[in-house]
């Protein structure tokens, strides 16, 4: 197992370096510079501002020095926020992120895994098509459309959460639920599928043939193998929670990472661009790798190799 | 009073194309320790009937529609959910076709074997993985004290197939059903599967209903017969007046097929055609388009009624056709038939 770890966090450590390499051609290709703005700038000045961000350097070494840099945990300053770097700017703005998005993965798995498995228990009755449906249109929702609806509703109208900023707990529910709200969904659907195709295995009704009560045989029997297509879907739900964030950050005005990243996609801070997006790739590839590991403890038919 | 006393079964699957006559009025009974051969043909209700018995019917769309099961003064079919828990796994045990998927993957053979007897008996775990162990050594399988914590996938066919026998009998059960137990296994390991089946009744005094689709298996192993045909009975009794004086033309047919019993070099017999499609009601005699004997009046007409040719041997009597001369006449005569042209070409 251990073996198993060490290789896959080597391959995630090339996918990583594969992504810099990528994201920082995309970034040096971009027309524009960081540095260019309304207001005109001498251009001596300009050329020292370059000379001090090394972008007077060919782009060949400025990839090895940064990449030194990188290796180190040093992202480099922010090109538009003169006085902060990079790592300053994921300190301040990660532990957001984390909170919002762990917290609305906590809430996509706490109402869809239940909702998926009591609707393939009760299959056909209005215990499936009830939340079924909910999730359908859940699914069909994007976090654009709830995430106003959302403000809209319980923000303006109820005057029950505030709908913008981020300074104590009820600030993280209309966002937490937004995001939440759409991987709960899959999570539903994901879990119904995999506990009907298990309750339809020829070995369900074996235990039935022993006396085995159904709620045992939801339990013990059918609960392992049932959740392996959700669990399968929390790396890519990660994923998507990330990307999310981008959205759902800016609608409520969260300092998180996703605002960041959008704002320094406009600005063409090109340091704050490349830490941001090696950040989240990492946390994706953690995230592959622990569900890798989780399968392998569930399903006993899977060895680690 | 027999162990089991099985009158007029009838299991319909109400599907969307129609009502599927899956079992439809099968009568049997079988006394403690006695072994009952069900066989006939694919889809001729075997296995229907078996999960009928367990209450194992998936409903919807099954639905057992009339009959009774008295099993040890009882009927099965009018149990409580509850009631019937307590008798499966502890009066009754199953085994399946195939051991391949009977088995949960995701569990160790331990939780697996010990499972009936947590729930219907009190033991505790150490007790009860001793029974486990045991159980597993009585099936045969080698170094039983270390593959009780294997998995499933870690066995061969016919291990698993031993370890569902193991699991099914760890509750001494009165009554074992098996169904095909040994049609998905090779044939080298059909013979083991069966002899430990045997052994294991023996020793136990269990009842078995064995479901085979191969008179061949019976004939060495079961007291009663029971021949199945689209759902319905058409001859039961001893295994002697089964083999020695089989009655209706299905059975007969079924016993021409038995492959050790035709000689050798010759062509294996299979019966020509196909079982009826039991989604459309049947008329007359179920087997009545196969049967080789000749056809007397319309195929149409009423259901022929059992009825008794000697005591416990019975017969659906059919009237649609003169089944008085034994079968291998009538196929030779059959023969002749197609061979006369090609004689007459040459
Ligand atoms: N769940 C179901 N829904 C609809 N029809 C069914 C269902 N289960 C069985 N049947 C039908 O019932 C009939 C009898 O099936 P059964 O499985 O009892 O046959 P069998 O004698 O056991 O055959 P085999 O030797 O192939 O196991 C078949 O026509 C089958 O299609
Ligand atoms: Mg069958």
């Amino acid at each position: 197992m251990l073996k198993f770890i060490a290789l896959r966090l080597l391959q995630g450590m090339l996918v990583l370096l594969g992504i810099y390499a990528v994201t920082f051609v995309l970034v040096a290709a971009t027309p524009g510079s960081p540095f260019s703005s309304e207001r005109a700038i001498a251009p001596e000045i300009l050329a020292q501002i370059e000379a001090f961000y090394g972008y007077d350097k060919p782009l060949g070494e400025r990839f090895i020095t940064s990449l030194g840099n990188v290796l180190q945990g040093e992202f480099g300053p922010s090109a538009v926020y003169a006085n902060r770097t990079v790592t300053q700017i994921i300190a301040e703005s990660f532990p957001v992120s984390i909170k919002l998005g762990s917290i609305s993965l906590l809430l996509a798995l706490v109402l869809g895994v239940p909702a998926g498995i009591l609707a393939a228990v009760k299959r056909n009755t209005w215990l499936d098509y009830l939340p079924m449906s909910v999730s359908m249109a859940g699914i069909c929702l994007p976090t654009f459309v709830m995430g106003p609806l959302l403000a809209l509703v319980f923000g303006l109208i109820l005057k029950m959460l505030p709908v913008a900023g981020w300074y104590g707990p009820e600030y993280v529910v209309l966002p937490a639920t937004t995001l939440g709200l759409y991987y709960a969904a899959y999570f539903a659907r994901l879990t119904r599928g995999g506990m009907l195709e298990m309750l339809n295995q020829d070995w369900v009704r074996t235990a039935r043939a022993k006396g085995v009560p159904e709620h045992t045989i939801i339990w013990k029997h059918c609960l392992k193998g049932g959740l392996i297509p959700a669990i399968t879907f929390l790396g890519p739900a990660l994923a998507g929670i990330i990307s999310g964030s981008f959205v759902v950050e800016t609608i409520f005005q969260i300092p998180g990472l996703g605002q960041w990243f959008v704002r320094a996609a406009l600005n063409r801070d090109d340091f704050l661009v490349l830490g941001l997006t090696v950040l989240f790739a990492a946390m994706i590839v953690i995230m592959n790798l622990l569900v890798d590991i989780v399968q392998v403890a569930l399903n006993p038919r899977l060895k680690y190799d | 009073m027999p162990l089991l006393d099985v009158d007029d079964l009838t299991t319909y699957f109400h599907t969307r194309d129609g009502v599927v006559r899956a079992v439809d009025g099968v009568s049997f009974n079988l006394e403690r320790g006695e072994t009952l051969g069900i066989v006939g043909e694919s889809g001729s209700g075997k296995s229907v009937t078996c999960y009928s018995l367990m209450r194992l019917i998936p409903e919807p769309p099954g639905r057992i529609e009339r009959g009774t099961a008295m099993f040890d003064g009882r009927d099965l079919l009018q149990m409580s959910p509850k009631e019937l828990r307590k008798v499966r796994g502890d009066k009754i045990s199953m085994i399946f076709q195939d051991p391949m998927t009977s088995l949960n993957p995701y569990l160790r053979i331990s939780t697996q074997l010990i499972e009936a007897l947590q729930m219907h008996r009190d033991i505790d775990s150490k007790a009860a993985l001793n029974k486990a162990i045991e159980a597993l050594e009585e099936v045969g399988i080698p170094g039983a004290s270390k593959r009780v914590f294997s998995y499933p996938h870690e066995f061969s066919g016919g291990m698993r197939q031993r370890v569902m026998i193991a699991m099914a009998l760890i509750t001494e059960p009165d009554l074992l059903i098996a169904d095909e137990p040994t049609t998905a296994l090779d044939v080298t390991v059909q013979a083991q599967i069966m002899e430990i089946i045997k052994q294991r009744q023996n020793d136990l005094g269990t009842a078995v209903i064995l479901v085979t689709h191969d008179l061949g298996v019976v004939a060495g192993s079961c007291d009663k017969v029971l021949v199945m045909y689209g759902g319905r009975e058409m001859e039961s009794g001893s295994a002697d007046q089964i083999f020695y004086r089989p009655r209706h033309p299905y059975t007969r047919a079924l016993q021409k097929t038995i492959p050790s019993l035709q000689e050798k070099g010759q062509e294996l017999f299979t019966i020509p055609g196909l079982p009826p499609d039991v989604s459309k009601p049947i008329h007359g005699c179920a087997f009545h388009p196969r049967c080789p004997y000749p056809k007397i009046g319309s195929p149409e007409g009423e259901r022929p009624q059992l009825e008794d040719i000697e005591p416990g041997h019975c017969w659906a009597a059919c009237g649609f056709c003169d089944s008085s001369a034994p079968i291998e006449t009538v196929l030779a005569k059959a023969d002749d038939h197609v061979a006369e042209p090609v004689d007459g070409d040459a």
